[in-house]
């Protein structure tokens, strides 16, 4: 991808082959997203220090505004990509750090290991789903 | 297989990053505090649905959590920077647009994280006001 002008293609150095290149996996797949979920959380974060300058202000119309936009259609869709994305990174995260550990390398446990946080990623996302519509009607 | 590094970078183990493993434990210590953080701030967020102004400003003046909320903020901002900075090192391959780009982020990290924590000491001393 690096323009001809760049160092990397003038060098000519071998890079590794892209993504595309491999037939994608389960465990690859997961692993993809991983880094995906990570980028949109760094931009959805910008969302958490919005958040809490705009209680900050303390002008009241503001933060009406704020909890306006993220109650109405588009606002509901971030937060729902937002909070999948959180919770895959977050049992994926704990995933990473046993590996980093040394534990569950096993081609059989990563398989099992993905499936867990598969599942728990749907089931934590409709637990603070339900809750969070709970509190709407309360 | 002999080594080309010097006997001098051996000692110091820092490699050709320059900074050897921190970059590699600050992602992994930052992703360890995240783990209850994130989860106590997902139930909080939760009891704060339909909350007046008021209410969830004197929710984040509580010292408990706007502790812990200035713990996330400075942990999930320094993760976010260490992680962008792995994929824009893997995938912007100019120098000038990888260093400007590295450097953005950097700053915009920096910035919220900045935002964030004195907006979180304003509203720490002003709910103090607002009490009675």
């Amino acid at each position: 991808m690096a323009p001809e002008t760049s160092p990397a293609a003038k060098s000519k150095r071998p890079l590794s082959p892209h993504l595309q290149i491999y037939k994608p996996q389960f465990t690859s797949v997961l692993s993809i997203t991983h880094r995906l979920t990570g980028i949109a959380l760094a931009v959805g974060t910008v969302l958490l220090a919005v958040w809490i300058v705009v209680v900050a202000t303390g002008a009241p119309d503001l933060y009406a505004g704020f909890t306006g936009f993220l109650g109405g259609w588009f606002g509901r869709l971030l937060l729902l990509g937002w909070s999948v994305a959180l919770f895959y990174h977050l049992l994926n995260g704990i995933r990473h750090l046993f590996w980093d550990a040394g534990y569950g390398f096993e081609l059989a446990t990563a398989q099992k290991s993905a499936y867990a946080v598969l599942f728990g990623t749907a089931f934590l996302t409709v637990l603070a789903w339900w809750f969070g519509l709970m509190m709407e009607f309360r | 297989m002999a080594s080309l590094r010097s006997a001098l970078g051996r000692a110091r183990g820092l490699g050709s990053a320059k900074d050897g493993t921190h970059h590699w434990w600050a992602q992994r210590i930052t992703a360890l505090a995240l783990v209850p953080l994130s989860l106590w701030f997902v139930v909080n967020v939760i009891g704060l649905i339909g909350a007046p102004h008021l209410a969830v400003a004197q929710w984040m003046g509580h010292p408990v959590n706007a502790c812990l909320l200035a713990g996330l903020v400075v942990a999930v901002f320094h993760h976010a920077q260490l992680g962008i900075q792995v994929v824009i090192e893997d995938y912007v391959h100019g120098e000038g647009l990888k260093l400007a780009a590295l450097l953005l982020v950097k700053a915009a990290c920096w910035l919220l994280a900045a935002a964030a924590l004195i907006s979180i000491i304003r509203i720490s001393v002003l709910i103090v006001f607002f009490k009675g």
